[in-house]
Order: structure tokens, then C-alpha cells, then sequence
């Protein structure tokens, strides 16, 4: 065991001076390795950590939601179904909810719009989210004009702001009093965006919701665990487009490894012989092409993740921002709870390291196996 | 001490361009002797001596080192046993480039497992005895002909084999660098060691130091064991 | 030193980083759970359904409702389910709306 280990440093030591003969090359190499498993952690662990803010945060999301469809579309919802379903058995309140979108052309951005139940907020008061207060560089006591569907204009005094601990939920957020909110949007007395459901017994709400669809056919319950479960599999790096840069990522690199292996130049042959000739088995080589690879992309791997985390942690993944944004005007500012899943790293881990190990290992097989007299037969 | 029992060696056997090498050799080697394969190029002897230094496996025969046949053994037991028995010079010295020299030196014994510090040091003393302790950090590439010759030939002497097998040593050298050579070989000797070289070199084989000369031509033997 | 040792140091440094980030990450969730639970009263008085990710209009803001397979209104097969569909921002002169809305 201990002639193994001393081997193995042995041969360590001769595949890193061998890998320093090409030092701009293989640090070049490393770079690009470095990068792409940066990029590649960086995307993982943002959307793990907003998976987990998301699960954990909308946690008291409201049990059941009901909204009316017409003609397949989203439609206003009158009030007169929350008695209807407040009757069914094991439901403790019925609640309808009043929100919208609402496009402010100067800024040429979206904000949502909802209404509060909060009796402190008075007409022509709101409250804003920090996004907004930001964009707009208004704060609290300033005036905010809203175009309403009239075309007249509604002047409201911001009442206050949303904390910043908030902006993954409220950034964007304007809350207003019910009057205002009707006479901004135009919606009727008697109607509401949607309804939202209390149930008394968790327990009971997928049959109640398939009560509200019996009673309501033209209404669509969804259910918290629904949108729990949306957010998921939203985030859930195993669909979607992580997983495509992820194989088009390792397929590239696996094809630039072998490429770059697989042509194993003459003079890399003709080393492998002399190696051969002075005493190396064939396993001995192949052993030293296993660290070869290991050693490049096993650094790689640990600075790409460590870079990654740092990146996403402590620069709030602000690398991503302009791919985030989108088209959208505002932008949140993250915060988020730093999570990272032990099995996404080794899978990481699995999907770039062994396969660039590998890469190097096999072509470099066939030039293993060579007799150790060829060198001696130029 | 080595005894090859009619060897046979064919390379690409079955297509069209099968070549006989070696072809039917009886030869036995002489311990603590420095023994000469003469012969114009493609007389088989370069052949000859990877056969002779378990090198390469005959298609035919069976070569017997010091009592115990080795011709079938695997390629572990083999090349371990190459490691331990010979050392090897070869014509072009075929050092690794980009490579320190005293890292070059090392590297046969790789494979070992031994104690690092052990084998630094002892690499280091055979540098030193040939005069390149200072130039043991050195790229190969930076060293003069004379000096490529000494690290080779330290090389070889890094396992402490018993054997030493040099093929056309002195092919890239001049004739001062080649009686060094040879004085190299007879301290090799005088110190107990086995020297086996092939070469059409008059400069090696008519040297004193040899005691035998073993006469190839196409791949046989054409004076079988006559002595010098 | 051996250039075997300095490599093997250096990886031993990063895998002790790596342990750091775990247990630094499991401090930093306990340190988060006060700002989660209010940030999660809100939710629960505001009877919010939905993260502020992204403020596109294409995409806006309540995706959990749009439609049953489709969350953000396009397929999902259509790869595009981080925050936002675009990888870069669009040009300028498609920023601006097609007439005054003003």
C-alpha cells in the first residue's frame, strides 16, 4: 500500500512537470474548465437557492385559488361564487382578490397591482415596492401618477415603501385601497381578479377543490401544493435549460478532449515508448494519463464551484443580470439563502470531471499498449 | 547468466512485408563480460538486444536469465524484472525533453514505489559521479552532446541493474566521446556488471575491454560464441 | 518542495474551502429563517401566490396561474423556464412600443 501510494506521487509529480512543458496550453485549458463549471454551478445554485426561497416563503400561499375562465382565458370572477363555495362543507373563508397589471409607459415597465385589506391604507394612499421606488426614484410622501382606464390621470401619495428583505415578493408590488383599485382598472363593484379559499382541515382540500369545480364548472381551483409544485419543477434544474447547456457543454468538452487526446502527436507517441522502453508498464502509463486529466479538471471543478458560490453569495449572481432581466425594466435585487444540495455538486462533479478524465485516459490506450522495443525500431 | 535457445523473431507475420529479424539463434551471454553484437544494419541485432533485454518477445524459442525461463512470462513480472536486471542506453539517448535531467535520471525507477528522498538522492550521486550534479535541474535540451551521453548512461544505472545493454551507443559521437564511452562500460565491468552492446562501430568492438565478439549477418550468427 | 506535494496541498486547501461553503451555507439558512418567516406573514397577508422573478410582460408576474402545463405561457419543452426567456437584452429600437400609448 505504502509503494502504491509513493507511486502514484511519483507519477503525479511527472505529469505535472510534463503538463508545466505546455504551460500556456494547459493553463489555457484549465481556464476554459474553470469557466464552464463556473457558469454551470453559478446557474445551479442560483436556481437552487430561489427554489428554496420559493418553498420556503410561499408557504402560506392561499390553500385554494378560484379563478373563472371564459373562453379558456383568465376572466373577472363575481363575488357571488364566494358564497356559493363559502357553503361548502370545510371551508372557513372565502376571500376575493383584487390585482392587476398595470404598464407605465415612461419607464416602459410592468408593475402588479393589488389591493390590501389593510384598513389603515386610505384613498389615494399605496404603498410601493423597492424596485419602483428605484426606477421611478420616488419615495415615501412623493406623488405617483397612475393613467386610468378613462384616460385620466390618478395622483396617489406613497404612504410608505416595501423593506428590502421583501423585494423578492413585493418588488414590484403596488398596493392601494379597493375604491382606487376599481376606479384605476375599471372593474366592476361585484367582481374580483379572483378568489382565494380557507380551508379548515388541510386534509380535506383536493375534495373540496373538486367540489368548487362541481358546483363552479366554469371556474378552475388551483391548489397550493399545485403551485408549490409549479415553482418546483420551474426551478428544478433537471428540466429545462440547464440541462442543455449542461450536455452541450460536456459534449463540447469531451469532444475537445479527445480531439486533443486522441491525436496523440507523434512526439507524445514516441514518449510514451521511451517510457515504455525504461520500464513503464502499460498500466503505469495509463495511470499517468488518469492524473493528467485528473489533475486539470479536478482544479478546475473545486475553483469553478468555489468562484460559483462566491459569485451567486456574495455578488448576488450579479453576473446573470442582464440574462435575467430580460426584457423587463425592473429588476429585484436577490438576497438570497445560500443552498447548496450536496447531490447537485457530485453530479456536477460526475457530468465534467469524469468525462474529461476519461477523455484522456482512452486514446490514450491504444499508444499505452505499444511494445517497448519501439523506440529502439525508428 | 543469459541464454537465448534458438530465437526466432518475426514482424508482421501472415502480410506482405513479414520480416525475419532474428532467425534461429543459439547464443548464451557471459556474466561480468562486456560482449559485442557486430554487424552491418539489418543484421538483427538491435533485434537481438531487445530480445536479450525482455524487451520484446520471440516468435520463437527460449531465452532462460540467470536459470529461469522468462519468455512467457506476463508483461508485469516482465517489465518488473526488466526494471530490476538491466539498463538501458540508447542510440539516440532518447531523454525526455522539457524535462529536468536529474527528473530524466529518475524516472525508471518511477515505477518502484520507493522512497522519494531515497532515489533523489541516489540520482543525485550518479549525477554527480559523472560530473552533472550542477545540472540537475536542466532542461535536457540545454546539454552538449558529451553531457547527453552521461545523463543517459546514468539513466540506465538508476535501478542498479545488473545488466547494462547499449545499442549503437556510439553512432552520434566522436571518437573521443566514444573511448569515454567504452572506459565508461569497463569500470561498469570492473564493478561487476554485465555489458552487453550491439554496434558496427570499430571503435567499440576493437576496443580492450571487450571480451567477446559475436558476429551477425541477416539475422544469424555467423561464428557462433567466437572469442575475440 | 515536490511539485506531487504542492498539488496535493492545493486541492486539500480547496476541498477545506468546499467544506467551509457547506457549513457556511447551513449558518447562513438558520441566519435567513427570521427574514423568511416575515417575508412569509406577507405572503400570507397579502394572499401573494407568486415570487417577483421577473417583470416581462410575456412572462409577468403570476405564473403559477397562467395555465395548467404551462407556467410562464409558453411550452416547457421550449427550455426557457429560467427566470426570464431572453439571453440577452433586446435591441434598443425594439424596446419602444409600437405607437404612444401616451
Amino acid at each position: 500500500m505504502r509503494r502504491w501510494i509513493e507511486k502514484q506521487r511519483c507519477l503525479l509529480d511527472f505529469t505535472l512537470s510534463s503538463l508545466l512543458r505546455r504551460k500556456g496550453k494547459n493553463i489555457a485549458l484549465a481556464v476554459v474548465y474553470t469557466l464552464i463549471v463556473f457558469t454551470l454551478a453559478s446557474v445551479m445554485m442560483f436556481t437552487q437557492a430561489l427554489k428554496k426561497e420559493a418553498s420556503l416563503i410561499l408557504r402560506e400561499t392561499p390553500e385554494i385559488l378560484v379563478q373563472k375562465l371564459a373562453a379558456g382565458r383568465h376572466d373577472l370572477i363575481p363575488l357571488s361564487y364566494a358564497s356559493r363555495i363559502g357553503q361548502i362543507r370545510g371551508v372557513a373563508e372565502v376571500k376575493g382578490r383584487l390585482w392587476g397589471y398595470y404598464f407605465d409607459p415612461v419607464m416602459g415597465a410592468n408593475y402588479t397591482v393589488m389591493v390590501s385589506e389593510d384598513p389603515s391604507l386610505d384613498e389615494g394612499e399605496i404603498l410601493v415596492g423597492k424596485g419602483i421606488s428605484r426606477l421611478r426614484q420616488v419615495y415615501k410622501s412623493n406623488i405617483l401618477s397612475f393613467r386610468g382606464c378613462d384616460g385620466n390621470y390618478l395622483a396617489f401619495k406613497i404612504k410608505g415603501t416595501f423593506e428590502a428583505e421583501s423585494e423578492i415578493i413585493a418588488s414590484d408590488l403596488v398596493l392601494c385601497s379597493e375604491s382606487d383599485f376599481r376606479r384605476l382598472f375599471g372593474t366592476p363593484g361585484g367582481y374580483a381578479t379572483d378568489l382565494t379559499v380557507k380551508v379548515k382541515n388541510r386534509k380535506e382540500i383536493p375534495t373540496i377543490a373538486a367540489k368548487i369545480l362541481q358546483i363552479l364548472p366554469d371556474t378552475r381551483p388551483i391548489r397550493r401544493d399545485e403551485i408549490l409544485r409549479t415553482y418546483d419543477a420551474v426551478f428544478d434544474w433537471r428540466g429545462g435549460i440547464l440541462l442543455a447547456v449542461l450536455a452541450g457543454a460536456v459534449l463540447a468538452f469531451i469532444i475537445f478532449a479527445w480531439d486533443r487526446a486522441a491525436g496523440l502527436s507523434a512526439e507524445e507517441r514516441r514518449e510514451i515508448g521511451i517510457l515504455k522502453a525504461i520500464g513503464w508498464e502499460t498500466a503505469d502509463v495509463l495511470q499517468m494519463k488518469f492524473w493528467e486529466g485528473l489533475t486539470i479538471s479536478l482544479s478546475s471543478f473545486l475553483l469553478g464551484i468555489l468562484l460559483a458560490y462566491g459569485h451567486v453569495h456574495f455578488f448576488s449572481a450579479g453576473l446573470f443580470e442582464p440574462v435575467l432581466k430580460g426584457w423587463s425594466v425592473l429588476y429585484p435585487k436577490f438576497k438570497l439563502v445560500p443552498y447548496v444540495d450536496p447531490y447537485q455538486v457530485a453530479t456536477l462533479f460526475f457530468f465534467t470531471v469524469m468525462p474529461y478524465t476519461v477523455a484522456t485516459i482512452v486514446p490514450s490506450w491504444r499508444a499505452a499498449t505499444i511494445d517497448p522495443d519501439s523506440v529502439m525500431r525508428y | 547468466m543469459i541464454e537465448l535457445v534458438d530465437i526466432k523473431k518475426v514482424f508482421n507475420a501472415g502480410k506482405p512485408n513479414e520480416l525475419t529479424a532474428v532467425d534461429g539463434v543459439n547464443l548464451g551471454i557471459e556474466a561480468r563480460q562486456i560482449t559485442v553484437l557486430k554487424g552491418p544494419s539489418g543484421s538483427g541485432k538491435t533485434t537481438l538486444l531487445s530480445l536479450v533485454g525482455c524487451m520484446a518477445r520471440p516468435t520463437a524459442g527460449r531465452i532462460i536469465l540467470q536459470g529461469r525461463e522468462i519468455t512467457s512470462l506476463p508483461e508485469r513480472f516482465l517489465t518488473a524484472m526488466r526494471r530490476r536486471c538491466f539498463g538501458f542506453i540508447f542510440q539516440q539517448f532518447n531523454l525526455l525533453k522539457g524535462i529536468s535531467v536529474l527528473e530524466n535520471v529518475m524516472l525508471p525507477a518511477y515505477p518502484n514505489g520507493e522512497n522519494y528522498g531515497a532515489l533523489r538522492e541516489r540520482a543525485m550521486g550518479l549525477l554527480a559521479m559523472f560530473n552533472l550534479g550542477a545540472k540537475a535541474e536542466a532542461r535536457v535540451e540545454w546539454l552538449s552532446g558529451g553531457e547527453a551521453q552521461r545523463v543517459a548512461i546514468a539513466r540506465a544505472l538508476v535501478n542498479n541493474p545488473g545488466v547494462i545493454i547499449a545499442d549503437e551507443p556510439t553512432a552520434h559521437l566522436d571518437s573521443r566521446l566514444s573511448r569515454e564511452f567504452m572506459a565508461y562500460m569497463q569500470s561498469f565491468k570492473a564493478a561487476g556488471k554485465t555489458v552487453i552492446i550491439a554496434s558496427h562501430d570499430p571503435l567499440v568492438y576493437e576496443s580492450p575491454a571487450v571480451d567477446r565478439i559475436v558476429d551477425m549477418r541477416d539475422g544469424r550468427l555467423i561464428a557462433p560464441g567466437a572469442a575475440a | 518542495m515536490r511539485k506531487s506535494d504542492i498539488f496535493l496541498r492545493f486541492i486539500l486547501v480547496n476541498l477545506a474551502l468546499m467544506g467551509v461553503i457547506f457549513f457556511h451555507a447551513r449558518a447562513k439558512t438558520e441566519a435567513h429563517l427570521p427574514r423568511l418567516q416575515q417575508v412569509g406573514r406577507m405572503v400570507e397577508q397579502l394572499q401573494l401566490t407568486d415570487l417577483c422573478l421577473t417583470t416581462e410582460a410575456w412572462h409577468t408576474r403570476n405564473p403559477s396561474q397562467a395555465d395548467w402545463h404551462t407556467p410562464f405561457q409558453t411550452h416547457p419543452l421550449a427550455l426557457e423556464h429560467f427566470p426570464s426567456g431572453a439571453i440577452v437584452r433586446p435591441p434598443e429600437s425594439m424596446r419602444k412600443p409600437h405607437a404612444p400609448v401616451d
